[in-house]
């Protein structure tokens, strides 16, 4: 009998906690992959944040270190500091990177710190059930946007690629989707260049994951999927921000 | 013996530093020292002071209250210390820069005219050494060439020379 | 032991932490410690070892609690406003089991207070701080030379209980030169680092370092062991020094420099007649109960005396337990007493008893 499919050996094997049709679980499957395929697990210190992807610290096999909400660049500083020939990565949603985190991470970025940031953006706060986030799009209902989100009062959503491609440390800085298989793949080259850059110690690598969040979209995952690329994609193009590793640059 | 200096001037006068060759002085011959600097938004120009105690016991509190030698190298130090030095004590201070307006009769006024002398003598940033010269030789805190042994250790290991003009300045400022 | 140097308080601890095998310290300026960040600066790259300025005193602390979490010795150092900053990473260090060496350099407050020496921080050192219950390790040196011994030691006391250790002076003791030498560092002690993530080369299960706990019976469970990880520190690493006390009438209680303010009034004291002694108290947190209680035997009254409106003094009158008077005297918002003023106090009690 062949094995025609598996669990990544670096995706522990354990349930998630993760709601159905929730797309963490297609995206820790991509990290996992990149890490088997690299070789890196046994290298690896993962840093998980505060959000939904709180428990990921369960879920990848490598030693995972927990950051206080918002500090996982700076936590995962100190790891690569005190280990620079080894390979960190934080795990992020929307609030926990651009809101609470957001000086954490443009400063991880600007010092061209040699991690690796898997930014997960589903325009929501997950774990508290739905309220705004600074990647909500404009008019957007949540919890605490209960008359969608106005630009008077709540300004307007924050460009995570677009915001660190500006900075001088940053050496990667690409918008994936994890919507369909073609952009699945895509998700996948894009972690994987992110994870060999940091073995090449390039700089600073940042992924964005455009993923769903159908329990407190109210949405079925179907929905979400389409509510992904007809609302999210328009604010937030795929695509590559900034590659240092690129011909030409 | 315990001696508790306040030294006090303006920033960039030297202050910190000849409070530093006591306290250093006092160390290498061992004595027990403490140098408690101010400290705050200062800058040159702004004023600048620190305590210094030598003691042959343990010092308590390395603030200075009763100064048995207080050094003013500008008015405003020699206003605001004058009532610091302790009965019996010694007020030095830099007469081309400070006009004097003693209040005391149970203190030592000693005034050197360190900033103009040192400038005559092409010496102009060395009015502290002039002045500590005299200090050293009226307290007799430490015998001279205790004073230059440790001013081996403070010179910069890069300037050597700097050494001959500052033991230069103590000497001129001693023979005062 | 090496030659003695002249060395300013700041500048001590950093040397004192290089020397106890220290390879990485986060820091922010502030006064009236930035010394130890300038410090860390320049020697720091002469032991290969890493000195890097923070955004900001949040990010330094979770940088330490990253580089605590792979098994190595971190520091990080602020003042006042700085370590309040840091409050949240301290809660999760502690939750998370990790050693590391937080220094602060007290100044007034609240808010941005001022920048002279005081030591209103006690409560938030000693009482938590940050959330949960938790305690950190506070240690109070009054002496430049102690500054270098406490330093040595709390990289110790933090790597044997796995809990982060503050050394809390105050702006004078970080400003202040005096004689120092520093012990040849016992490297031969190591300690059980098997928790730390440091990778697992595939050879291991893997380590989590983690303060969450979701099921309130196992985090209850967790806090319990803890605590008696803190009981064990109270029996074994309580200290304290007394002078004075076993005849004493009047017992002051001072901690850090303002201890040696209150000695010099206690010798006075005595000069006059008047049976003074003094407690200091070198660990803030565990607090030195034994040392107030036999004292508190033979005394008629304690004074504590702070550089706060009055936060040790609590702890003073919970160890006294009722047997005699605790009075207090204080100066706060950077205003460091006399001797003078403290032996007026003294004077004033004895005219009491």
């Amino acid at each position: 009998m062949s094995i025609v499919f598996e669990k990544p050996h670096a995706l522990s094997d354990v349930g998630f906690h993760y709601c159905p049709g929730c797309t963490h679980g297609i995206v820790h499957r991509l990290v996992a992959e990149v890490l088997d395929e690299l070789k890196l697990e046994g290298e690896t210190v993962g840093v998980a944040s505060v959000g939904c992807s709180v428990f990921s610290y369960n879920y990848f096999e490598c030693d995972m270190v927990q950051a206080a909400h918002g500090r996982a660049p700076a936590v995962a500083t100190g790891v690569k500091r005190a280990n620079p020939d080894k390979v960190v990565f934080t795990y992020q949603g929307d609030g926990d990177l651009l809101a609470i985190g957001t000086a954490e991470t443009i400063h991880a970025a600007t010092r061209g710190e040699n991690i690796t940031v898997v930014f997960i953006n589903n325009c929501i706060y997950g774990m508290t059930g739905g309220q705004m986030a600074p990647t909500s799009l404009v008019g957007q209902v949540t919890q605490t946007t209960p008359y969608g989100r106005k630009i008077e009062t709540q300004g307007w959503p924050i460009n995570g690629c677009e915001l660190v491609s500006q900075l001088e440390g940053t050496a990667l800085a690409q918008r994936v989707a994890v919507n369909n298989v073609k952009n699945i793949r895509e998700a996948k080259a894009a972690i994987k260049k992110a994870f060999t850059y940091q073995t090449e110690k390039k700089g600073f690598t940042f992924v964005e994951v455009l993923s769903t969040c159908p329990t407190n979209w109210g949405l079925s995952p179907q929905e979400s999927m389409k509510w992904m690329e007809e609302n999210m994609m328009p604010q937030y193009p795929l695509g590559v921000y900034k590659d240092k590793g690129a011909k030409g640059e | 013996m315990q001696k508790e200096f306040i030294i006090s001037g303006f920033g960039g006068q030297g202050i910190l530093f000849i409070g530093k060759l006591l306290a250093y002085t006092g160390m290498k011959n061992n004595y027990q020292v403490s140098w408690l600097p101010s400290y705050g938004p200062e800058m040159r120009g702004g004023t600048a002071s620190c305590n210094v105690i030598i003691s042959d016991d343990a010092i308590g509190s390395p603030l200075v209250t009763e100064a048995t030698e207080v050094i003013a190298m500008n008015s405003p130090s020699f206003v605001k210390f004058e009532q610091s030095v302790a009965p019996g004590g010694t007020l030095y201070y830099d007469s081309s820069l400070v006009s004097p307006n003693p209040t005391r009769t149970d203190i030592t006024y000693i005034g050197v005219e360190a900033t103009k002398l040192a400038t005559e003598m092409g010496m102009g940033k060395l009015a502290n050494m002039f002045l500590i010269g005299k200090v050293l030789k009226e307290s007799k805190v430490f015998e001279m060439d205790v004073i230059f042994e440790a001013l081996k250790g403070l010179v910069p290991a890069k300037k050597p020379e700097l050494y001959d003009l500052n033991k230069k300045a103590i000497e001129a400022g001693a023979n005062l | 032991m090496s030659e003695k140097v002249l060395m300013k308080g700041n500048e001590a601890i950093a040397e004192a932490a290089i020397r106890s095998g220290c390879k990485l310290f986060f820091g922010y300026p502030i006064t009236p410690q930035t010394e130890v960040s300038a410090y860390m600066s320049k020697r720091m790259p002469q032991v290969d070892g890493l000195y890097l300025q923070a955004e900001s005193e949040v990010a330094a602390i979770n940088m330490v609690y990253g580089a605590a979490s792979t098994g190595a010795r971190a520091m990080t150092s602020s003042s006042s406003p700085g370590i309040s900053l840091k409050q949240e990473g301290l809660s999760y260090i502690a939750g998370a089991d990790l050693p590391c060496v937080i220094i602060n350099i007290v100044r007034g407050g609240p808010g941005l207070g001022g920048i002279q020496p005081a030591q209103s921080d006690y409560f938030q050192a000693t009482k938590g701080g940050g959330h949960g219950d938790y305690h950190l390790v506070v240690l109070a040196p009054s002496t430049i030379q102690e500054c270098v011994d406490l330093t040595y030691k709390a990289f110790d006391i933090a790597d044997e209980y796995r809990v982060p250790v503050m050394i809390m002076g105050d702006g004078m003791l970080g400003q202040m030169m005096e004689p120092v030498s520093f012990p040849e560092h016992d490297d031969s002690v190591t300690f059980d680092k098997s928790w730390a993530c440091s990778t697992t080369g595939m050879k291991r299960k893997k380590n989590i370092v983690n303060s969450l706990y979701i099921n309130p019976d196992e985090l209850e469970n967790l806090v319990w062991e803890r605590q008696k990880r803190y009981d064990l520190i109270t029996e074994k690493e309580t200290r304290a020094e007394s002078f004075f006390c076993d005849d004493a009438d009047i017992v002051l209680v001072a901690y850090g420099t303002i201890a040696r303010v209150a000695m010099n009034a206690v010798k006075k004291a005595r000069a006059m007649g008047i049976k003074a002694g003094l407690i200091r108290p070198i660990t803030l947190w565990p607090f030195p109960e034994k040392e107030i209680q036999k004292a508190a035997a033979t005394a008629k009254s304690f004074l504590s005396v702070e550089m706060s409106t009055g936060q040790m003094v609590e702890d003073v009158k919970l160890a006294v337990n009722g047997k005699c008077p605790v009075e207090f005297y204080g100066r706060t918002g950077g205003v460091v007493p006399v001797p003078q003023e403290i032996l007026d106090k003294i004077v004033e009690m004895s005219k009491k008893l």
